[in-house]
């Protein structure tokens, strides 16, 4: 299995879906795809849906701690949902949490960023 | 009852690619399947053994695919334990390779948290290196289900 990303702007926020796995061998796409998105959109703040996405590693950490300095860069916030526990403990060990906001589903991340 | 689970073993050997980071973990993953364990550990054994296997890859050879990367995988009624290895360069500085956060390599977005993380899913973690011959990780997970009912 790899890595399939869905993204779309809705009001300035990219949503950025995940399905499969993000690693070291997905992450170089993941950076490439957001990048080009982050470059050819208006985009002001990222929502990132993790409802499908079975599996991550510190790959995963590394390629979405630099779209956050992106994002923040230009004032921009993050934040992610739908997240299973492992994967939540990665985020908990690296302290992405303190930079990140956690939100249970797409609807409140979106409500957060002030679109739904 | 004796349990049927005494020192099964698989050793694996295959090209430092990364598109074999995947099967790395899945093979690990399916020769446990056998074991009475929680679908969070199985989750947590595949985290640990990608995280190894990429640092191979990505610093034991630079990226340089003709190396290759070992895997060994022993089980017992109480515990699991899985060793990876390669022969690239080795780590300079272990103590500092250890922290969280640190890498050698940020221009690559890598986290630094790979030692971290098997740190904190497993119950050990051992390293061996030795600069130009390579390194050696020892992750031992305890069987906490099967330790109950050797018990």
């Amino acid at each position: 299995m790899s890595l399939r990303v869905d993204m779309e702007t809705v009001n300035y926020v990219l949503i950025v879906r995940l399905e499969g796995e993000l690693d070291h061998h997905t992450a170089d796409m993941l950076r490439t795809e957001m990048e080009k998105h982050l470059a050819e959109n208006q985009v002001q703040h990222i929502l990132l849906s993790m409802a499908n996405l079975h599996f991550m590693d510190s790959s995963g950490l590394g390629v979405i701690l630099g779209r956050y300095k992106q994002i923040a860069a230009r004032g921009g916030d993050m934040v992610v949902c739908s997240i299973n526990p492992v994967i939540y403990r990665l985020f908990e060990l690296s302290g992405l949490f303190k930079i990140l906001k956690i939100k249970e589903s797409e609807q409140e991340a979106l409500l957060v960023l002030g679109v739904a | 009852m004796k349990p049927k689970t005494d020192n099964n073993f698989m050793r694996l050997e295959f090209a430092a690619r990364s598109e074999n980071e995947g099967f790395a973990r899945i093979a690990v993953a399916s020769f446990l399947s056998r074991l009475d364990i929680t679908l969070e550990e199985v989750e947590e054994i595949k985290t640990v053994v990608s995280e190894a296997v990429t640092n191979a890859i990505i610093h034991g050879y630079e990226e340089d695919e003709s190396g290759t990367v070992i895997i060994e995988t022993t089980y017992t009624a109480a515990n699991i334990e899985i060793t990876v290895a390669d022969h690239g360069i080795g780590i300079a500085d272990l103590e500092e390779a250890r922290q969280p956060l640190f890498t050698t390599k940020p221009e690559l977005e890598r986290s630094g948290m790979g030692f971290t993380i098997m740190e904190n899913f497993m119950d050990t973690l051992e390293i061996e290196t030795e600069i130009g011959r390579g390194t050696r990780i020892r992750l031992v997970k305890k069987l906490t289900k099967n330790e109950a009912l050797c018990n």
